[in-house]
């Protein structure tokens, strides 16, 4: 059963081998084809743009959504792809460019106006919205949809936040409580007025509802509970043609009661939608170039013999895009295993960013980093670098390190363990390159690979783990649940993020002044006023050695040319799925 | 007169095919019942002892970063924190008397055998299992009479020729066949037949019932594939049989009664060659009934290998107890019938 993987990854490792080495030399030249198709024209416009309704969409994927049900999905693929068959209170604007960033309303008539010092949320709903069986959308039935996420053995894979923002604590959800007024976070006044209570002040709550699907509405009579994934009941331009069948697909058809002239956001194009799930990775990228599938919905990019295939031909290449995909790779360094801030300085110092770059593949790969959130979060600044350096070719300083070697204590080095994900040759390369580079000024790692499946959860997302197996750094990457500062940022270098399991806050950074930051920004009104705030935590963060930045990720999507109206969307981070169309 | 005690003791009456039967089914049924608490223990006590804890096992079920109450929640609802022996009593118990399952709305009965629910989509286990086995039983099936037609075939013409240019072309593209991997050979036969020639569609299971031409061009590139690999064996294992019989003295009695060679061959010499690959055929067919794991990655068929797999990947219990214990159940059956013809094929065993 193994050998499957340790082929694949011989093979992507061969691979992200040759392309680092050529990744340099690639040139922009001879990059559109005939037909006037254009490399990286999707990233910021749109490609082949079209209204022409008709045609079958043929999605597919090698894995599978977590959930189809609205609700219980966390994965950005999955919540752009059921913009397909359901509404929720916000969307995101479907626009390239930032203005894809931006909370657009959905089901509401406006986004919601806050209250009380940002504690109350209140909705309207715009009138006359139905499902597909023809019955109306009413707020209750929104209500009703946020309690479900509040039964996390039922509903667990989807986000949490409402039931730690709504004030609501002791709340068990519908299936243990079958009185719904009793949940008291939301208030329905009538059956278009939406009242969100929440216990302590929140600014980014349109951003919230509009990242995930867990507005969308659900009636009570209607949901099936753990089973309601398999044919959830459509509020969207599409519905589901029996059920869907997971690791198999479905197929989505019209949904005659979507009214198009109440939804800016979806130009539902394709009469029909086909969906593959358990496609072997690398036939997901070839049957792309061979036009059976249009759309590979993981939305990650191709894998690595695909990415060869692309770039070293002018053809493929004019029907690729490659933008920021959203993800910042970066080293944590914990500060429980490596508690003096001058030792950590010594890490970043030593650290060789030339290699670290490359061994994510180069240009195409990712741009150097410089702060901790990537460019597509609002108001992010560039920032300056903290003891290391962004310039192309640098290699670390290692005079420095030895410095802060001193001063720390230990001017012959020290040693400690470095994980990464054992499936992903990008993060070995990594800490390879760290590790060559560390031992330069005496710093000696151990490299230890996990599963991919296990890691962020059991290894180094455990602190009891990472204590126990003396993890001084390891390979992380992130990319925010809504395109904000706190979106980014909070999980990462808020104390209060620490938790056992599973835990993101991989630095253990628990400083005084970004705590207090995190807790006097929520009461912020003014965006851009909050901005300045992540921005300085962002600096902080960095000052204390606990993030050391490496790439944003840029991934390389492939876009058949019988694919319609793509772009490439920055609040997904991938092409825009309810706005795609088809040729022929 | 020394032996006489042992000629007057009778001998037992020799067992009748029903008590075989019922005597090796009994058998299948203690057998997977062990390999039950098997997979059960590799589940939960081999990560244990690496030092992953339910709340670990629990943040497998959810979403990112959870907090303690929604693993609690999980855990109850999956009873992760049971002690192992009651979790496997449980599944016992389902399996024998039938289970209920909270969907949050409805309590859906799974009547027994239950093999309980796919902690991951949220579907009964034997109704995704009987949903795949279609698949696996038409890759497993196809291939077999391929590899049984040609590797037969190859093995008996070698063997009959031995020396020749056939003989030792067969047998190099035979060594070729055993030694590469299905991951190699699928790859190489998707990447020219179906990508750069397009001879093929992309492999697809179509039910047979629905559309026999598609299902048969959806799954001609795994036969050929499977059987390759195969094939080669038999084609080994049958030229090796049929040397050593027709050296044997019943052979050249044959050929002393004056017996046509065809005869010889077929009926003497390939009947005999062939009882020691039927034990190894009955457990190939039963191994891959129970998911040809590496085929159905490579094609990405939907079948129960791919069940398994992912089932293993994702951690999800159920799933991979019912796969085991159905595969179990191919291989336990798939014996039991290869015994039963022993005594059709090889005379020796009946008279025996």
């Amino acid at each position: 059963m193994k050998t499957p993987k340790v082929w694949a990854a011989l093979t992507a490792g061969a691979v992200a081998l040759s392309l680092g080495l050529t990744a340099c030399g690639g040139g922009d030249d001879g990059d559109s084809d005939s037909s006037g198709l254009k490399f990286d024209a999707g990233t910021n416009g749109i490609v082949n743009p079209s209204d022409k309704k008709g045609g079958t969409l043929k999605v597919g994927m090698s894995d599978d959504f977590d959930s189809t049900d609205p609700g219980d999905t966390y994965y950005a693929f999955g919540n752009n792809f059921i913009r397909l068959y359901t509404r929720t209170l916000m969307t995101y604007t479907s626009q390239p460019g930032a203005a894809g960033l931006k909370p657009s309303p959905d089901l509401a008539e406006a986004p919601g106006v806050p209250s009380d010092d940002n504690k109350t949320w209140t909705f309207k709903l715009k009138k006359g919205l139905k499902y597909e069986d023809g019955t109306e959308i009413k707020a209750e039935h929104i209500k009703y949809a946020v309690a479900r996420t509040y039964d996390r053995g039922v509903l667990g894979h989807g986000p949490a936040y409402f039931p730690q923002l709504l004030d609501a604590d002791g709340y068990k959800g519908p299936y243990k409580d079958k009185n719904l007024d009793n949940f008291k976070g939301i208030e329905t006044p009538d059956d278009y007025t939406l009242i969100f209570k929440l216990k302590e002040p929140f600014p980014e709550f349109n951003e919230l509802v509009t990242f995930s699907g867990q507005t969308a509405p659900v009636p009570p009579d209607k949901d099936k509970g753990a089973q309601y994934r398999l044919r959830p009941l459509s509020s969207g331009p599409y519905k589901w043609e029996g059920n869907y069948q997971p690791k198999k697909g479905g197929v989505l058809v019209r949904n005659e009661h979507w009214d198009p002239s109440t939804d800016p956001n979806r130009k539902a194009l394709p009469d029909r939608i086909e969906v593959i799930a358990g496609i072997e990775a690398n036939e997901v990228d070839n049957r792309l170039m061979n036009g059976e599938l249009h759309v590979d919905l993981a939305g990650s990019g191709v894998q690595d013999a695909a990415r060869q295939k692309i770039l070293t031909n002018p053809d493929l290449k004019a029907k690729a895009d490659n933008p920021l995909a959203g993800f910042h790779w970066y080293i944590p360094i914990n500060l429980k295993t490596i508690p003096n801030l001058e030792c950590r300085k010594a890490i970043v110092y030593a650290a060789d960013r030339d290699a670290m770059w490359r061994a994510y593949g180069g240009d195409v790969g990712g741009e150097r980093a410089t702060s901790i959130q990537p460019p597509n979060i609002a108001g992010r600044q560039k920032g300056t670098d903290f003891y290391t350096s962004t310039a192309p070719g640098y290699k670390g300083d290692v005079d420095k390190a030895k410095e802060a070697l001193q001063k720390c204590g230990k001017p012959d080095g020290f040693s400690t363990t470095m994980v990464y994900r054992s499936d992903r040759p990008k993060e070995k390369a990594v800490a390879e390159a760290l590790e060559q580079s560390l031992a330069r000024v005496g710093i000696k790692l151990t490299l230890k690979g996990y599963p991919a499946g296990t890691y962020t959860g059991e290894q180094l997302g455990s602190p009891s783990f990472v204590k126990k197996e003396n993890i001084g750094l390891g390979t992380y990457g992130w990319a925010p649940d809504w395109p904000t500062g706190y979106g980014y940022l909070q999980a990462l270098t808020d104390g209060k993020a620490i938790v056992e399991a599973g835990n993101t806050n991989v630095s253990e950074l628990d400083d005084p002044e970004i705590n207090k930051l995190w807790n006097d920004v929520v009461k912020i009104t003014d965006a851009a006023e909050r901005e300045k705030i992540y921005n300085r935590i962002d600096e902080k963060a960095r000052e204390l050695a606990a993030i050391l930045p490496n790439v944003y990720a840029k991934s390389l999507l492939y876009r058949p040319e019988t694919l319609t109206n793509v772009y490439f969307h920055q609040g997904f981070g991938m092409y825009d799925y309810a706005n795609l169309g088809v040729t022929g | 007169m020394a032996g006489g005690a042992a000629e007057l003791r009778r001998p037992p009456p020799p067992p009748t095919v029903i008590t075989f039967i019922v005597r090796r089914l009994l058998g299948a049924v203690v057998l997977m019942f062990v390999i039950t608490a098997v997979t059960f223990a590799i589940f939960f006590l081999v990560p244990r002892a690496a030092g992953v804890t339910p709340d670990d096992l629990a943040a497998r079920y959810a979403g990112k970063s959870p907090t303690p109450e929604a693993l609690a929640q999980i855990k109850e609802r999956l009873g992760l924190d049971e002690p192992v022996a009651v979790q496997y009593g449980l599944f016992v118990k389902a399996l024998v008397l039938g289970d209920t399952y909270d969907t949050g709305t409805a309590e859906i009965e799974c009547p027994a055998p239950c093999l309980g629910y796919s902690f991951r989509t949220s579907t009964p286990v034997l109704e995704e299992i009987l949903s795949r086995a279609p698949v696996t039983l038409s890759v497993a099936l196809g291939a077999a009479v391929l590899w049984v037609i040609f590797g037969v075939g190859i093995g008996v013409l070698s063997a009959l020729r031995r020396g020749s240019l056939f003989d030792r072309m067969a047998m190099v593209t035979a060594l070729a066949g055993v030694s590469l991997p299905i991951f190699f050979t699928g790859l190489l036969s998707l990447a020219f037949v179906v990508h750069a020639w397009g001879w093929l569609p992309s492999p697809s299971y179509v039910p047979l019932t629905k559309d026999p031409a598609g299902w048969f061009s959806g799954l001609i590139l795994p036969w050929i594939t499977l059987a390759f690999l195969y094939a080669a064996m038999y084609a080994r294992l049958t030229r090796a049989g049929m040397l050593e019989t027709m050296n044997e003295d019943f052979i050249r009695t044959a050929r002393a009664k004056g017996l046509p060679e065809r005869t010889v061959v077929v009926k003497h010499g390939l009947r005999a060659a062939l009882t020691p690959l039927l034990t190894v055929f009955g457990l190939d067919l039963g191994v891959l009934l129970g998911g040809a794991v590496l085929t159905e990655k490579t094609f990405s068929l939907k079948g129960l290998g791919q069940l398994s797999l992912d089932g293993v990947i994702q951690s999800d219990l159920p799933v991979v107890l019912g796969v085991v214990l159905f595969a179990a159940l191919f291989v336990v059956l798939a014996n039991l019938i290869v015994d039963i013809l022993y005594g059709v094929v090889d005379p020796r065993v009946r008279h025996s």
